[in-house]
């Protein structure tokens, strides 16, 4: 089932197009990696579809306007992990994942019902943050609290994952892990993950899909190993891409 | 086990304060109001002045003698203006510094608050009135001026920098209130007669209030903080981060109208009584938070209680330091909290290196 589609989307500031016309389309059970080098576009097509950012053409969500929905609406089905965090006060861990379930909950007297306090619990040990759920997040590492608004997005429980750089200050056990739970989670019905990844290797081990971008147009899409064909990714890195990752390889041989 | 995990579960799940925090709270709201009523150029022990207070609640006579006059004609509606300032500003600072997610954001540390004196001013100057009610005219001005203003600054802000980072909102506060300043220069020129009442709001006193200024206090308290106490958990959402507000599904647009819109409403009603009174709204949430953390679900109802705690001891301090000469409250204030941002403001810049 086709769950997002976007048709002809651009942002662009003033004269600037920092994406131009783009296209695709995201399956239920697919995992698609918007790759590219710097600047080409990448967060600008997470922030597009996260209403971050204001853009020409149309995402729908199961056919209908992206913009149509409710915000809360929204994000019991699509939820966003930004690529950094920065928390100025010191909310406890527990208190930032608790606002994932912010949707679902109806104002001030109704406060939370136990559904959430369990979809909490159970987001905190999917991310291995149980130990530090009352910790305030100003003492966290950086790759904790990328983990902290990990498990607020599971808690929040939506149909869509949307990442952008999710391993970005993870070390490599947690890179691995965090793979690993998203693979997982892609398992169950109607599920759908669009991540956006620097690290091609990850990419290619991952990704069932691919968007190559480069200068803020896509250069490819389809499947990750067509996408990932040699003549593609050396136009989009402007480099033999696969003779070095064979080169990079090797030091370990 | 299970039973055990369970009760624990629910004791974690309230993020509110429980029944006997607020009564500590209102406990301590009241000792202080009870000292405030007592104390000043004539004190008055404690047992007379609950005498003559229960006696005018109770409609009964009241016992012949100075005090009594003193306390229910110039002390109790004082007290009274006072801590629902106090409450107000502290409510009204606390929304802004989660919504901004800047604990430097005050409505006097913004301009609004000058703003929104300004208002006042053009209203007095000019002689504006609205037909029905005669006194209201200043106080919608005040309402308006203090909107437009929050609107004018933020909107600057977020053209010079979209993060709102602490040193923008410093200077576009600094510069937003000299601007606002240089006007109200020229207001007064062309105000003639009325110079003095206007001189009143730059200043900031509740010396001459009265019970009908109380009651149009509280009420506007009890809307505004209400609407920004149901606004909380948006609050904390926003504290975090917009963008991060957004992702969980907050109507951040709808969100932030609403809230700038009551904080104006409260602010303006505020300043249109006792005139600007600076820093209360800085002061009092970064105590709160300090002590309960920054879930807003405990700082905006604690800002209440300790907003209107604090301005009771600021007014007697300002009125006994010196006595019988009495200070502004506005120095009062204004002498802590530029201690208090400077030390926030150190705070803020060491932890975000």
């Amino acid at each position: 089932m086709k769950l997002l589609e976007c048709t002809d989307v651009s942002v662009h500031y003033r004269n600037y197009y920092v994406l131009k016309n783009a296209s695709f389309s995201l399956e239920e059970g697919q995992w698609l990696m918007i790759v590219g080098p710097n600047g080409a576009g990448k967060s600008t097509i997470v922030n597009a579809i996260s209403q971050g950012v204001a853009y020409d053409g149309k995402i729908s969500y199961l056919g209908k306007d992206i913009r149509k929905y409710r915000p809360m609406e929204l994000a019991k089905n699509i939820g966003v992990l930004a690529q950094n965090h920065f928390v100025g006060y010191s909310f406890k861990v527990k208190e930032v994942v608790r606002l994932g379930r912010y949707a679902y909950a109806r104002g001030f007297f109704h406060g939370d019902t136990g559904e959430s306090e369990e979809q909490i619990e159970r987001a905190l040990e999917m991310t291995g943050m149980e130990a530090l759920a009352e910790k305030s997040v100003l003492e966290l590492s950086g790759g904790e609290l990328q983990r902290v608004f990990l498990a607020q997005l599971f808690a929040q429980n939506p149909r869509i994952l949307i990442l952008d750089e999710p391993t970005n200050h993870l070390d490599l056990v947690y890179q691995q892990q965090t793979f690993a739970l998203l693979g997982n989670w892609l398992k169950e019905k109607g599920r759908a993950v669009i991540s956006v990844v620097h690290d091609l290797s990850l990419a290619k081990a991952y990704g069932t899909d691919g968007i190559l971008l480069k200068d803020g147009q896509v250069t490819a899409k389809g499947k990750i190993e067509e996408v990932f064909a040699p003549a593609n990714l050396e136009y989009a890195f402007s480099t033999d891409v696969h003779g070095w990752m064979r080169k990079m390889l090797r030091q370990w041989e | 086990m299970r039973q055990m995990k369970k009760s624990e579960k629910t004791v974690t799940s309230k993020e509110g304060y429980g029944l006997a925090v607020y009564l500590l709270f209102t406990g301590i709201m009241l000792l202080t109001g009870i000292l405030c009523v007592c104390v000043g150029s004539v004190n008055v022990p404690v047992s007379d002045t609950l005498k003559i207070i229960g006696n005018a609640i109770l409609r009964r006579p009241a016992a012949p003698g100075a005090a009594s006059s003193i306390i229910l004609s110039v002390r109790l509606p004082r007290v009274l203006c006072v801590a629902l300032t106090g409450a107000a500003l502290s409510v009204c600072g606390g929304a802004m510094q989660g919504l901004l997610k800047n604990p430097l954001a005050d409505g006097s540390t913004l301009g609004v608050s000058s703003g929104a004196s300004l208002g006042a001013a053009v209203a007095i100057a000019f002689e504006i009135r609205l037909p029905f009610l005669p006194f209201s005219a200043t106080m919608a001005m005040a309402m308006l001026f203090a909107f437009l203003s929050l609107v004018a600054i933020l909107s600057l802000a977020y053209r010079l920098d979209c993060s709102l980072s602490t040193n923008t909102i410093i200077l576009i506060g600094i510069i937003f209130s000299m601007f606002i300043s240089s006007i109200l220069s020229l207001v007064i020129t062309f105000a003639g007669d009325h110079v003095k009442s206007i001189t009143f709001w730059t200043m900031g006193s509740l010396a001459g209030s009265s019970y009908g200024n109380a009651l149009v206090l509280l009420a506007a308290l009890i809307l505004c903080a209400g609407i920004i106490i149901w606004h909380a958990r948006e609050l904390n959402a926003f504290a975090i981060g917009e963008d991060n507000a957004r992702h969980i599904g907050v109507n951040v647009q709808r969100v932030r109208l609403v809230v700038l819109i009551t904080v104006s409403v409260l602010i303006g009603v505020c300043v249109s009584i006792g005139g600007s009174i600076g820093f209360v709204g800085l002061v009092t949430p970064h105590i709160v938070r300090m002590l309960t953390g920054p879930n807003h679900k405990r700082l905006l109802p604690g800002a209440v209680f300790a907003g209107a705690t604090f301005l009771m001891l600021a007014d007697l301090a300002a009125r006994v330091i010196l006595r019988p000469l009495e200070l502004p409250i506005g120095v009062v204030t204004s002498f802590i909290g530029a201690i208090l941002f400077v030390y926030i403001y150190y705070q803020s810049r060491t932890v975000s290196r």
